[in-house]
This record gives C-alpha cells, sequence and structure tokens, in this order.
C-alpha cells in the first residue's frame, strides 16, 4: 500500500466502513433498520424523473396549477403527492427568450421528490466547475446548441433551495392528454440540458 | 456495480450511506453540506460517494450521541 499520502494506516473498504456505521447506528437506537430499506425504496422506486414529468405536464395543461407551481414550486409539486424531504423547490420556465439550467457547483443539490438522485455528471467536478464560466459551450456538448439571442440563465442550488425546469411544450401537442404529455418529458429537459 | 453515467449510484453500499445520513441529518441539512462541500474540496477527483463517506464520518464523528 502506498504511504505517499502520509497514511500509515490500512483504511477499510467504503462498503466496510458503511456497514459499520450502519451496525453502529442501528446498536444506539439511532436508526432502524426498516427506516433505512424504506429510504433504499423511496429513492429506488419512488422518487424520480417520471414525478417531475408528471408536474411539467400539469402544468402544460392547466395555467392555474401553473400559476401556483411558479408562486411556490414545493407546495405545488406536494398537490400531486410528491412531497420529499429537501428544502425549497423553485420552478423556473423556459420560454421563447429565455433559457433555463440547473447546476450545483459546490457539491449536488438536486429536487430528489420529482428528479431521484442526480445522474454522475451532474454530480463531475467537471459540469459543477463550467456550466457557470461556460454554460453555452457545456449545452453544446450535450447536443443543445442555444440562438445566440436566447438568454441562458444558470441556476445555482443549495441545499435550500432548489430548482426545477419547466420546459417549453413542443409544438403539434394540441391534442394531447396529460398522460400523453408527461411521457415527452424527459429528465435532461427538467435539469436544462436539452429541450423537447 | 456500474459505470453507466446516467446512475445515481454504482453500488449497493452508496444508497444505505445515503439513508444513513437522511436518519442523522433530518432538518438540519446545511451542516452536513458544508462538511460535503470541504470534503469534495479536499479532494476533486476522488469518487463522489466517497467524499459523502468522508463527510458522513465527520458529521458522526462531531456528534457525541453516535
Amino acid at each position: 500500500m502506498s504511504d505517499t499520502h502520509g497514511h500509515s494506516h490500512e483504511v477499510a473498504g467504503p462498503a466496510a466502513r458503511v456497514a459499520a456505521l450502519e451496525r453502529v447506528m442501528i446498536e444506539k437506537g439511532l436508526v432502524e433498520e426498516s427506516f433505512i430499506d424504506s429510504v433504499v425504496e423511496t429513492y429506488t422506486d419512488r422518487f424520480g424523473p417520471r414525478n417531475g414529468a408528471r408536474v411539467v405536464a400539469r402544468a402544460w395543461t392547466d395555467d392555474a396549477y401553473k400559476q401556483r407551481l411558479l408562486a411556490d414550486g414545493k407546495a405545488a409539486i406536494a398537490e400531486l403527492g410528491f412531497d420529499g424531504p429537501e428544502g425549497d423547490v423553485v420552478a423556473v420556465e423556459n420560454t421563447d427568450e429565455v433559457h433555463n439550467v440547473v447546476v450545483c457547483t459546490l457539491c449536488s443539490c438536486y429536487p430528489w421528490s420529482v428528479l431521484g438522485l442526480p445522474p454522475r455528471w451532474y454530480k463531475s467536478y467537471e459540469y459543477r466547475a463550467r456550466m457557470v464560466r461556460e454554460p453555452r459551450t457545456v449545452l453544446r456538448e450535450f447536443g443543445l446548441d442555444l440562438p445566440a439571442e436566447t438568454e441562458v440563465r444558470v441556476w445555482d442550488s443549495s441545499a435550500e433551495k432548489r430548482y426545477l425546469v419547466l420546459p417549453q411544450r413542443p409544438a403539434d401537442t394540441d391534442g394531447l392528454e396529460e398522460d400523453a404529455l408527461a411521457s415527452l418529458v424527459t429528465r435532461d429537459s427538467m435539469i436544462g440540458v436539452s429541450r423537447l | 456495480m456500474t459505470t453507466d453515467p446516467e446512475a445515481a449510484f454504482e453500488e449497493p453500499w452508496q444508497v444505505r450511506l445515503f439513508a444513513l445520513t437522511q436518519a442523522v441529518v433530518g432538518d438540519d441539512r446545511e451542516a452536513f453540506r458544508q462538511r460535503l462541500i470541504s470534503a469534495i474540496d479536499q479532494d476533486p477527483h476522488r469518487g463522489y460517494w466517497e467524499s459523502w463517506l468522508a463527510a458522513f464520518e465527520d458529521l458522526v464523528a462531531a456528534r457525541t450521541d453516535v
């Protein structure tokens, strides 16, 4: 084992360290195994971008809902039953003039209840460091080439304030029901790295 | 184990760690966030969940009841 970092002791692998923490916390009564299992289930099955897609489709079809969403995102999201443990969720609306995109420059804050947990690239050093500095270049790398006249707004998330992009409704979808509309909404469009 | 860039978790210990963090952090999200920011900053290129684990161990160590 290399000691170039000044560590002379053996460090256990992360899986073993987590298992040890879990054991101690259960022994001390700080957490119950059923709680851990329920969180695991929630984040693997219940929270995910399908929730966000429902919110977006509702906003497209119900203008009063859209106004409530823009005024108080967390409350409007809770109306549809997607109430998560995070702080405020702010919905930001894309228009012909403005494109919104979300980053968390310092760590990985993300609106869990509507998007689930963030993909690996959202947490990467490169995305976090570059999205604020050169958003148009990064968006181009995601395949989104915005017209020069479109204003790009980059929203930096925090633990207490997370963002959901409300994408523009695609053209030629006038006759579609809410369910069909929801199936068109992608996770990336709600982060703002793509358009629909 | 997966290296899928779209995956939230690559290994099972990561989601269990996330759940443990939810149990301990409760409503005091900012205290954990500051530790996570420091842990990422200390070693920006290590795995994201390794930084999370370091931050969580630091939080637990600072609490006398754990």
